[in-house]
This record gives C-alpha cells, structure tokens and sequence, in this order.
C-alpha cells in the first residue's frame, strides 16, 4: 500500500500541516514530514477533514438499478467526500433479511469507493406490521446497527415501542421517518401559504412533530436509543431540544436541502423540488440551521434518492419523491452554515463525520483526524464558486433541487484508509 | 372619376421635408369643413338624394366623420341619415405583425345594410388594405345593393385595386412620411398633419402627444398614422 | 416573447379590462347571424383534456372556431407515467403538430405550468386540479360587470368548497385585481390553512354575509367531501352553507347569484333559487364562448401575445 504525504492542509481549517498516511492509517501529523518513497498530495489552501459519514443513503440496489447502483451511488459518495455510507433499506426486495443486507455489503466492499453499511428494515417489507428479524441482521456479516422504514413511518405505536425494545439487545437504533400517515395522504408539499396558492394538497407540520412527540416519549419509556431522519420544521426542533433535556437517548439529522431550500421553490410546478418531508417554509429552514449549529440535530444526512429522469420530467402529483445530495452536500453545508458563521470546520467535521459514525456504531470511521486514527481523510477547496451541473455528477440520476445554483467548494481529495479514492477532484 | 375632379392643392413645398422634425398641417378646421361639405353634396349627387345611403365610419376616425357627414346630409335633405360604425380589426391582414389590439366598436343603425348603399368613411386613404378588411367585415353584416367610399385625405401609395368614390383632399406623399388626421371629437382640435416618419423622431413624440390617447393610444395601432 | 394564461394572477389590471373589453365587443358578433370571424385563419389550436369536462372543451371549441382557428381536440384521461404515454410525450406530440395555442385541462394542479414548458405555444389553464381556472374568472367577472356595471367596490361572496376550487382561487384573484371585496364562506374544514394570505375576507356565518352581498357565487360541493370528514352529512351541509329561498330573499334587491356548474340543485343551491331572475348561470355558460374568444385572440391574434405571463422554468 502506497504512503502519502499530505503537505499543508488546513487540519479542520487551522493552520497548515503535514499529515503522514501509510498501511491505511494516520502515521504522523506535523510540520514538514517527509518519507521515502512517498506521494505527495499538494493540499495548499485546502481544509482537511475526516471523511464523512452519511446515515442516509438511497443506493437503490437490489431492485432500481436504472436509478442507481452501489458502485455508482457509492461513487457518487466518493466524490462527495464520504468514506462510509448508511445504504437504506427500501430496496426491492427489501433489506429486511440478512441475505438481503449481505448482499448490500458484499458489494459495497467490491466497489470500493467507500463503506456501504446496509440499514435493516424494521418491518418485514416495510409494510409497517411486523417486525424483520432484527437480531439476524444485526448477526450478519453486515453487523447492522440502524434500522429504518425509511419512506415509511412506523406509524403504530406498538410496533414502534417493541422496535424499539428490541434492538437494545445489540445496540440498535431506530431511525424514525416521521410521518403520520392518515395526516398526510395524498399530500404533495408543505401545508401553507404556497400549498394554498398552488392548489396542492399540503403537507402539515404537524404530522412530523406528532409522530417525534410520540417517539420520543416512548423512547424515553423504554430507554431506548431513537434517531429521528430528515428533520424537517422549527416545531421538530422544538421537540427534540426539550427530549434531550429530558435527557432522552434520541439523536437527529437534518438534510443539506432542508438548510438551503423553501416552499417557494415549488412555484416552479417543477418536480425536482418534490421530496418527503417536503421543502418547508423559510422560518423553518432558519430554526433547522440554529439547531444544527447549536447540536439539538446532530449530523448532516443526505437522503440522496436517486429518480431516472422519467420520474421526474412529469406534473408534480405523479412524479417521484426525492433528491440526490451527495454530491453537494458539502457545498452546501458550507454555504449554509460554514459561510454563515454558524459553524466552523470542527463543527462541520462533527456533524458529518463524527457524530453520524457514533449513531451508527461504526468504529472505523468518524476518528479525529491524528496519529493512530484509519486514514479517511477529505480534502476540500472552500474557495471556488460554481454552477452545480448534474450532467457532470457520478450518480446515476440527475435529480439535484440545486442544478444551476452556484455553491462554494469542491472536494479535491478523499481517502479511504489510506487509499485515495478521489485525486485533484477526480475518481480513482 | 370623382376624384378626378378635386386636384392636389398647393405647391411641392408645402409638403414637410424629410429630416423636419416637426409635422405640418396642410388642413385646418375650415378646410376640413369644406371639404366634408363638398363630399356631402356629391354624396347626395351620386345617390340621386340619398334616399337608401347608411353612412359607416371606419373606426376611430371615420365614425366622427360619418357623424359629421350625416348631419351635413340632414341639414341639406331635411331628414336623419342612418349612420353607424364599423370595427375592421378583426379584418386586419396585418394583425401578426403587432400585439394583438383592443377591439372598436361595430354599430350599425337600425335600418341594417342589406339593399341599402353604403358608404364607408375613413380619414385617410393609404395602402387600400384598411377598406379591403371593411369590405370582407361588411359581408359578414350583410348585403348591401352598394357599396362606395369617402375618405377625407387619399395620400396615394396603394398596395390594391381600391379607390375612393369621394375624396377630401389628394395629398401626394413620400411612403416614409405620415399623414395624421386630427379631429375635434378625438383629438381637441381640426386639423391634417404631414410629418416624417422616423420611428421616435419628435414629430412622432408630437404626434402620440396630440393624438391625446383617444382611439389610438398605440401610434401603431389601427388609426394612429398612415 | 411566449406568454400563457395559467393563473388568473398572470393578469394586470390592465390585461383583466382589455380582456372584458374585448369580450363585450365579440359578445355583440355572437348576436349576429354570422358569427364567425377570420382573425386565427391558419392558427391551430389543441384542446388537450386529460379531465372530462363537456362544457369547458365545447365553450372553447366553439370560441376557436368562431375565430376560423384549425381546432384539434385531444382527450386523454388520466395521464401518468405508469399508464403509459406521459404529458412530455403528449407535448412532443403538439410541438410536431405545430400547435399555436394549447388549452389544458388536467387533474395535476400545475400541469399547464409544466406544459408551457416543453411547447412552444401559448397554454390557456382551462383548470388543473385543485389549482386555477382563469378562464371560469373571466368569464364570471364578464357577468357582474354586465350585471352590475362596474367591479370596483363590489362585494362579492364566495360560498363553498374553496379549499378543492379552482374557480375560488381564479376568482379571488382576479376580482382583487379588479377591485372588488371578496369574502369566503365555508365550514373551516374546507378553506386552506393559509386562507389569510389571500385577499379576501373569511368568514362562517352565510347568513351575517348575504345582506351586504352584491354576487353570491355558490360552489359545487362534492359528495366525497363528506366521505373523507369535511362535513357531517350533505343535509346539515346543505342548512349552513347552502342557498334557498329564504337567504335569497334577504340579499339586496339588485344582487345576482352565480354558479359555475354543474350544480347540485338541493344541495348548495335550491331549484327556486337557481332558476330565479337573479341567476345568472345560463347567462355564464354563453359568456364562456365570448370571455374565451377573448383570451384566444388576445393570445394569438397578433404577432406575439398581448396578454398573460411568461413561464419560468
């Protein structure tokens, strides 16, 4: 395995350094290193961060290939600067058996271009009704540790609180999708000014913060650890910081588009702005950045859900739920929150690497970035500008909300223990 | 041929000179008078009393001058002169080369057209393809045993076989000059404006200015210059 | 510059006025023997109607023929992905046709938006789901001026299923833009969540409403409503928020009341009421042909659109 020396990056933006990679871990982090034999990496000017960790990752295989795979999807996450992926469980068939999530991480590993760990349904097919062998998944080669309905609530509370119990026994998590679902049939958008004037069935709130209310008590009944996916509106927010000062075990995350974008986008009629939880209203964008910088919301998770492009160029009440984002999502943390004083980048490192690693209990990633930690490293530029082009991005899919936005930053570099898997912003 | 017998008055120079910036009127309010007068007798003339004539102004300007008309034919026979108004846009063989336009009215008087003679009125006679637009609006009205038409200026420069059974006044013109009738009833004054036609001269800036948003609020649009 | 007329807030005052003026003169052709005119002689317009609705397809049918445009009527209910051809195709279709105006009816709220889009015509919105029906507003603001004589000032009641209406929300536009004091009246359960962002009054009470009411516009109430618990039964719909005798009879003397069909008699209007001197929903369906002419020729008349907005993607 080849060493490397990364010469003068910016160690979570502080002053320069060099950091020392060799046998796939973090040799030395100092001025002026040098080894034989060694690549230079040039990282003049650029921020180093340990490699992110996305909890929430659509990667569509088995089942939606056309949309995309894991190699493709994982790539994708590559040239984000992810080094692990959470790979959600809303395949088909779904991910709700050991074989199913094995077979998810077998090929996560021939890919290469980062961790694929499978997330275990909750449900058998996500159907809501009984539980998926939670402990077979959690005993698999895959060793799954979150599980999620995700697209679906586990809308009945019985099931929810014995979900809940039950992967206690293997430090399990249960990642919530919160959404009432009598609440929000049919719905399309947020429930508001833009849903009354565009004539599309709204989206309340309401039936978000109704289902984390629930959850959260039960979660504190239980003793249980509750993550709580894609929060989406101040009154989330509101809930989750008065659990956690109840001293709850729930942890929760928030999506790169619910800190940029807002209901107004959906004027457009232009689907690609279609996504559950929906875009909410500007208020609600504002609170989730606060509690994002403030820690209430824990980590930054993607929910990048690839569409082919038929599911998308239609009229809005039949086109797919979803955007990708692990590409921009960076970008657009630091136009969010980086460029806004809200965050800096131990910050940004903690909430997309280091927290998302602790929640999902995976051991090799989210390390600080010294000596003796596995060398997943990301190399970002925050300096340059540039119109998003999808038809340049490693997806599959082409359904990015933020096409023709400018977003600061590019990912120069990442490393997977030690092995680059992005160089000078190119896959390796 | 009727307008045979009018011709052209004054000299070249009466005429604004291309780059004048400032039109000129070559008709005031009495010359206006007289003519309508003379083409009121001729009316009667040819219509040997004007017995069965309903008098149909082209809109804007034509209508005022069909009401002039006819009250000059009332005041010579004695009796009221059907007259009405004919709205020609829809008509147009021009309507996609500008916005479409806000519709006049179409009023015909009670008598309707059908057997009757009918004589168009326009203010000024140009390219023919206003009168061709009133003669096809015309058929979709009706049938008249006849029709004829009056025009208080004829500025020469026709594009088809059309002429005027009446004439005001010949006024030979360049096709880059415009030829604007002014009106009492639409614009506060009577008067005929020569003036060069350069699309935002001052002489076009007067003319909008003059034309005083009654009728043709567009200087492109159906009436504002010739 | 391509424009349609998708929302009836795409309408300036100025666009509204010229709209009613030139539907009061084509009104008078109608009254002709010929009714026809050649004003879109070579122009082609679809009328795209992925929603059954008779009345709206033949009002515009009739009002692009009497303007001599080449019309082409393209039904295709239901129109999804999984159902096979989708809109973009149906799109791609009218472009090879060379389509000069298209009229869309789809049960998508912002399918016309998405239409103008991918063809090069103009789209007239001829009602998209729970969205808009600005032609249904035209049309309606043409009957009360001729009713009324003039808009500015007028009180005008809007009563029903305002959540599910696209005429509501063509019609509280554009009467704003008009001039006129709109109020909503509905059980709660049937206005938007956001209803006090739009300008009009609200209110629950019929009866406090109707003596200060120069129009009364009744909605049509679907009987699926009460299935999914809008209301409690039709009957008890019927006796809050419905139209009968007795609450005509208190509106002023020179009120009209409207509908834009099809009505339910009994439920929100009773047969005495919609046949009264007061109704003016014969007079709407004939104002139809004549607000939709206007609109045909404002839009394709002339070299490029007069009225509407451009459709940003």
């Amino acid at each position: 395995m080849s060493t490397y020396v990364i010469k003068n990056a910016r160690i979570l933006g502080g002053d320069p350094a060099d950091i020392l990679v060799r046998d796939g871990a973090i040799a030395e982090i100092g001025p002026d290193l040098d080894a034989a034999g060694a690549q230079v990496v040039d990282a003049t000017g650029l921020v180093a961060l340990p490699g992110l960790v996305d909890l929430h990752t659509h990667l569509r295989e088995p089942g939606r290939e056309d949309a995309e795979t894991v190699e493709s999807g994982t790539r994708a996450a590559a040239m984000g600067g992810y080094t692990a992926v959470h790979a959600m469980a809303n395949t088909d068939p779904v991910a709700d058996t050991a074989g199913v999530v094995e077979q998810v991480w077998r090929l996560g590993r021939e890919a290469g271009y980062c961790d694929v760990q499978p997330v275990g349904a909750v449900t058998r097919g996500i159907a809501g009704e009984q539980l998926a062998e939670l402990g077979a998944m959690a005993d698999s080669a895959a060793r799954v540790r979150v599980f999620s309905d995700d697209g679906h609530c586990v809308s009945d509370a019985v099931i929810m609180r014995r979900a809940l119990e039950y992967v206690k026994a293997f430090d399990g998590v249960v990642a919530q999708h919160a959404q009432e679902p009598r609440l929000t049939e049919g719905a399309q958008m947020n429930e508001g000014e833009m849903s009354a004037a565009l004539g599309m069935r709204g989206w309340p709130a309401v039936a978000e913060e109704a289902i984390i209310a629930r959850d959260v008590l039960l979660a504190q009944h239980v003793g249980s650890r509750l993550h709580i996916c894609h929060v989406s509106t101040a009154g989330s927010v509101e809930i989750i910081r008065w659990a956690k000062s109840k001293g709850c075990p729930v942890t929760a995350e928030v999506t790169p588009h619910h800190l940029l974008l807002n209901d107004t986008r959906a004027g457009s009629y232009d689907p690609v702005f279609k996504v559950n939880p929906p875009l909410r209203t500007a208020d609600d964008v504002t609170a989730l950045r606060h509690a994002l910088a403030d820690g209430t919301i824990d980590c930054v998770a993607t929910d990048h859900a690839p569409h082919p492009v038929e599911a998308k160029e239609t009229e809005w009440a039949v086109a797919a739920m979803g955007m990708i984002g692990l590409e921009t999502a960076l970008s657009v943390v630091q136009e969010a929150m980086v460029d806004t004083d809200l965050l800096d980048w131990a910050g940004v490192a903690d909430r997309m690497s280091a927290a998302p690693a602790r929640i999902g209990r995976l051991s090799g990633q989210g390390r600080p970035l010294e000596a003796g930690s596995p060398a997943n490293i990301t190399l970002y530029d925050p300096s340059p500008r540039r119109a998003v082009d999808p038809t340049a991005m490693a997806s599959k899919s082409r359904n990015t909300p933020f096409a023709g936005l400018e977003l600061p930053g590019r990912v120069v570099a990442t490393f997977l223990r030690g092995r680059p898997t992005v160089l000078e912003g190119k896959l390796q | 041929m009727v307008n045979a017998a009018y011709r052209p008055e004054g000299p070249e120079g009466e005429r604004v000179a291309d780059g004048d910036p400032r039109p000129k009127a070559v008709l005031e309010g009495p010359d206006i008078r007289r003519a309508l007068t003379r083409i009121a007798h001729e009316i009667l003339e040819r219509t040997k009393g004007g017995h069965d004539v309903v008098l149909l102004g082209i809109q804007t300007r034509g209508v005022t001058l069909a009401e002039r008309l006819a009250g000059k034919l009332e005041e010579v026979e004695g009796r009221p002169v059907p007259w009405g108004s004919l709205d020609v846009t829809m008509y147009r063989d021009d309507l996609r080369m500008k916005p479409a336009r806000a519709l006049g009215r179409t009023e015909l008087p009670a008598e309707g057209v059908d057997d009757r003679v009918v004589v168009l009125v326009d203010d000024v006679l140009f390219s023919g393809r206003t009168v061709r637009a009133a003669l096809d609006a015309l058929n979709d009205l009706g049938r008249p045993r006849a029709v004829q038409l009056a025009v208080l200026v004829d500025r020469g420069h026709r594009e088809l076989p059309i002429r005027a059974d009446y004439v005001g006044k010949n006024l030979p013109t360049s096709m880059r000059e415009t030829v604007k009738v002014l009106l009492a009833e639409n614009d506060e004054r009577d008067a005929v404006l020569l003036g060069p036609a350069s699309g935002r001269s001052e002489a076009t800036a007067a003319l909008r200015g003059l034309s005083g948003g009654s009728g043709g609020s567009s200087p492109l649009g159906d009436k504002g210059e010739k | 510059m391509k424009r349609h007329l998708i929302s009836a807030a795409d309408l300036t005052k100025d666009d509204a006025l010229l709209i009613l003026d030139t539907a009061e003169e084509l009104d008078r052709i109608s009254g002709r023997s010929i009714k026809k005119l050649p004003t879109l002689r070579g122009r082609t317009v679809v009328n795209l109607f992925f929603e059954d609705s008779t009345r709206t397809r033949i009002s515009f049918e009739a009002a692009a023929k009497r303007l001599s445009a080449d019309v082409i009527n393209f039904s295709a209910k239901g129109s999804s992905v999984s159902k096979g051809e989708s809109l973009k195709d149906t799109a791609l279709t009218l472009e090879a046709m060379g389509a000069d105006g298209v009229v869309i009816r789809h049960s998508a709220s912002g399918a016309p938006h998405r239409l103008a889009n991918w063809v090069q015509g103009s789209v007239v919105n001829a009602g998209d789901g729970t969205h808009e029906h600005p032609t249904q507003a035209l049309l309606d603001a043409f009957t009360m001026r001729r009713r009324l004589g003039g808009l500015e000032g007028r009180k005008v009641t809007i009563v029903g299923d305002v959540l599910h209406s696209r005429v509501a929300r063509s019609n509280v536009l554009l009467l704003d833009t008009l001039g006129a004091e709109v109020t909503v009246v509905a059980p709660p359960t049937l206005l938007p969540v956001a209803i006090d962002t739009w300008p009009c009054e609200v209110s629950y009470d019929l009866d406090a409403v109707l003596p200060k009411s120069d129009v009364v516009m009744m909605l049509r109430v679907q009987h699926e409503r009460m299935n999914a618990s809008y209301f409690p039964t039709v009957r008890e719909y019927s006796r809050r928020y419905g139209l009968d005798v007795a609450r005509m009879n208190v509106l002023p003397e020179h009120a009209i009341v409207m509908h834009p069909g099809p009505m339910n008699r009994g439920v929100e209007i009773a047969a005495e009421v919609a046949d009264s001197v007061r109704s003016t929903i014969v007079e709407q369906v004939a104002n139809g042909v004549s607000a939709r002419m206007a609109v045909l020729y404002l839009l394709l008349g002339g070299s490029e659109p007069a009225i509407g907005k451009e459709v940003s993607e």
